[in-house]
């Protein structure tokens, strides 16, 4: 598994890799200094990772000063940068909320495609792998296929699914999966929902209704609202996470995808505008594919470095 | 919620003011408004390299003899920004290929999650609307009930579909799919993929391997609108791995910018051909760039308005209210006239987020209006007398108990509803003065806020009924 995952990682990072690194080698050759030219590079670098202007400035404005103290030269650049981008998001991970009394009722929230079915399926396999007894709920009622796609994955995880029929109120899903989870004890129980623009208002008001009714089929459900997040999301992610936790409360974020090329920059201008933390990773399409978030591999991951020898997230 | 993105209009607002009065532009003027242009394009996310010589082109030609005499040379600038735009993204809408010998092979590909199974559904349903025969094929063998979804898609749109046997690579089931159009007949066949990123070789090989045994006239990139800087990097790599004619952007009815469309339209120099605008299977649109220039500025999606509001409004009946209002001012009769009409030109929120500034103004002032709203709107407004619908400012506690309990909603929704009237009103203003409400100028081609929704003048722009919806 590791090494599927190493490569896909590798393959993913190659691109970056030859791109950040190549051109801070080539801007560091020869200086000793941190030049303007090496200080734009690295905002380009982050830019490019969909780090935002903000934050983008914000990072390269502390290198600059640190450079003017005498404390960085050109040649520590772009493990400082590094370092920087993990410190920015320090505190920014924390495991998953228990129910003090089981269940436990965790949501998947999210824009359409951004990786909500893949996640309850990976959840209910890393949670299972705990000991935990898992439970999941196909609250998609409106996506063609989209609770048989739960279905199969429910039965790859070896965990039970409840279901309804196509179209039918998704609120119902919710209300039987975490009664029936309380019924047979047990531990978690992992709701996928339809994927919905956060700008579309009936659709979250839909949400918020589910939300309500794990609360009334549970005291204190649900106990985390997870913000499925797409790595390669543009400057609109920090607008979705807002409305999302607008309306419905979400506890924290996955980012998903972080196998392919797309950085999930982001993330930190979601973590510093709504201290959402980061729960997971998703790093690939598997069951396995699942990483707690750890700021210091997505710092590596993010500006491609790995001179190193940063594994990023395929180290797991 | 706040508006976290401002429009490349409320940025330059300052810019604009202090430039306003003065008759030329330095070079460092140009590069004022430039530098918010840039700003602008990243929050969209346009590439930052593509940005960056889209600047450096704007301020060679803003920097001429000719801007700087202009009249309102700030202004100037942005037009030229805005032409530029327009020249990047082309001007006329891309058709498909069409084989010389039919069935026309349509290929789709693109990342996981960007859209592809639901739109070739789309356009499969689109092309049975044009009068074609079209074919799906179910070619998504990776991810878990990628078949049943095209399957139970094809059926929503009457279009039949070709589903792999047990045994069939993604290949065979795309030559499987093909060989089956010439027994129906079917004159266009549409290949559904599975998603993948264009950095994993043996999926990109897999690809190669489908294209080679179908030989594909049309290989579509499905591309979400709300994609970020990797646009460029997905867009070569799907480029170089397999070839794309033309591009698919879904998720259009989201409020991202889709910068991404710029950067793709200037790395890979192929049209975007398809906007996906909705969930429902029938929201597909031919991809008219010149309105994604004004979107990507964040200046709304005007030209788009203007088109459907031309089909839902009656203009004569739009000019004598333009002339009562201005005389008179906004009644809550001409509200709720207004607002049936805006429910004829489609969702509400997808209409209200193409007016620039006013969708704004309205989510930011929590005057959000929701169709199941809008019953209890008109409940409310039934309810009131002709002089309180013509003079609201008379409705006081007494009144909206009154009215409340005549429309069986609450004291606060028609609190709520006086307010929302009142804001609009107060935008109404602005607008039907000929302002746009973050005083952005008008643009060529780019009526500003005159258009019917907001009860001004009869569009300029008058485009072909060619929509058939
Ligand atoms: N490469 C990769 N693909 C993913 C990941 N998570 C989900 N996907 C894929 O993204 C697509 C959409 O995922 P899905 O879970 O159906 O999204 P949903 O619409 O939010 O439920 C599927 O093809 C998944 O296999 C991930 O971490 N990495
Ligand atoms: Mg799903």
């Amino acid at each position: 598994m590791a090494d599927g995952v190493w490569g896909r990682m590798r393959a993913g990072l190659a691109r970056a890799r030859q791109g950040l690194l190549g051109r801070i080698a080539a801007a560091v050759s020869g200086h000793r200094t941190v030049s303007a030219g090496l200080l734009e590079e690295l905002e380009g670098a982050l830019l490019a990772a969909d780090v935002g202007m903000p934050e983008t400035m914000r990072l390269v404005g502390r290198l600059r000063e640190l450079a003017a103290a005498g404390e960085l030269f050109a040649e520590g650049v772009a493990a400082t940068l590094r370092a920087e981008v993990a410190r920015s998001l320090e505190g920014s991970s924390r495991p998953m909320r228990r129910a003090e009394t089981p269940p436990s009722v965790v949501l998947l929230v999210g824009v359409n495609g951004s990786g909500k079915t893949t996640t309850a399926a990976k959840l209910a396999h890393a949670l299972r792998g705990e000991g935990q007894r898992v439970l999941l709920g196909a609250a998609d009622t409106f996506r063609a296929a989209a609770a048989e796609q739960l279905g199969i994955w429910a039965e790859r995880a070896g965990v039970d699914m409840v279901r309804h029929a196509a179209g039918s109120d998704p609120s119902a899903v919710i209300y039987d999966a975490v009664a029936a989870a309380r019924a047979r004890g047990v531990d978690t129980v992992v709701c996928d929902t339809a994927g919905r623009l956060h700008n579309k208002a009936n659709l979250m008001a839909e949400l918020r209704k589910m939300v309500r009714v794990a609360g009334n089929a549970c005291p204190g459900a649900p106990h985390e609202v997870l913000l499925v997040l797409d790595g390669s999301t543009g400057q609109n992610a920090l607008v979705q996470a807002k409305v999302f936790t607008e309306a419905v409360g979400v506890t924290g974020l996955v980012l998903t995808k972080l196998d392919t090329s797309a950085r999930g920059g982001i993330v930190l201008a979601v973590w510093r505008e709504l201290g959402l933390p980061i729960l997971w990773a998703g790093v690939g399409e598997g069951l396995e594919d699942l990483r707690p978030f750890d700021p210091e591999a997505f710092a590596s991951a993010l500006l491609g470095a790995d001179g190193a020898g940063e594994p990023g997230y395929a180290e797991g | 919620m706040g508006v976290l993105f401002e429009s490349l209009s409320s940025r330059l607002e300052s810019v604009w003011r202090r430039l306003r009065g003065r008759g030329r532009l330095t070079p460092q003027d140009v590069d004022e408004v430039l530098r918010e242009v840039r700003l602008a394009l990243l929050e969209a996310d346009v590439h930052f390299k593509v940005a960056k010589d889209f600047i450096a082109r704007v301020r060679e030609k803003a920097v001429g003899d000719e801007v700087l005499a202009s009249l309102s040379p700030a202004q100037q600038v942005v037009k030229i920004v805005h032409a530029e735009l327009c020249a990047l993204m082309g001007s006329t809408s891309a058709r498909l290929a069409s084989a010389s010998q039919p069935p026309t092979i349509i290929m789709l590909c693109g990342l996981q999650g960007a859209g592809k199974t639901t739109f070739a559904a789309k356009l499969a349903g689109w092309l049975g609307r044009q009068g074609r025969h079209p074919l799906l094929v179910a070619a998504d063998l990776q991810r878990p009930a990628a078949v049943e979804q095209l399957a139970i898609n094809a059926r929503q749109v009457n279009v039949p579909v070709v589903t792999p046997e047990p045994g069939d690579g993604p290949a065979d089931v795309a030559a499987r799919g093909v060989a089956r159009a010439a027994a129906l007949p079917a004159d266009v066949v549409i290949v559904d993929t599975a998603g993948r990123s264009q950095a994993d070789a043996d999926l990109m090989a897999e690809l190669r391997a489908i294209r080679d045994r179908i030989r594909p006239h049309e290989v579509l990139l499905v591309l979400d609108a709300m994609a970020g800087q990797d646009a460029v990097n997905v867009a070569r790599g799907f480029a170089e791995g397999v070839g794309v004619d033309g591009v698919a952007l879904t998720r259009l009815d989201s409020d991202a910018r889709g910068g991404a469309a710029l950067s793709v339209r200037e790395v890979i120099d192929r049209p975007i051909k398809f906007a996906g605008t909705g969930e429902r299977l029938d929201a597909i649109e031919p991809f008219h760039p010149e309105r994604m220039a004004s979107r990507i500025l964040g200046m709304g999606d005007v030209l788009s308005l203007i088109e459907r509001a031309e089909q839902a409004w009656d203009h004569s009946q739009a000019e004598k209210l333009q002339e009562r209002v201005q005389k008179d001012g906004l009644t809550l009769e001409d509200f709720l006239e207004q607002m049936q009409a805006l429910r004829r030109m489609g969702p509400l929120e997808q209409v209200l987020g193409m007016i620039p500034g006013l969708g704004q103004a309205m989510r930011s002032s929590k005057a959000q209006v929701d169709e199941r709203e809008l019953g209890h709107i008109e409940a409310m407004i039934r309810s009131m007398t002709g002089e309180e619908r013509r003079r609201p400012e008379i409705i006081d506690a007494s009144r909206r108990r009154r009215i409340a309990a005549g429309s069986g909603t609450q004291v606060a929704d028609v609190n709520r509803l006086l307010r929302q009237f009142g804001e609009i009103r107060k935008l109404m203003r602005d607008v039907t003065q000929g302002r746009l409400p973050r005083g952005m100028p008008g643009l060529p081609g780019m009526p500003g806020m005159t258009g019917p929704p907001v009860g001004g003048r009869p569009p300029t722009h008058r485009r072909g009924k060619h929509r058939g919806r």
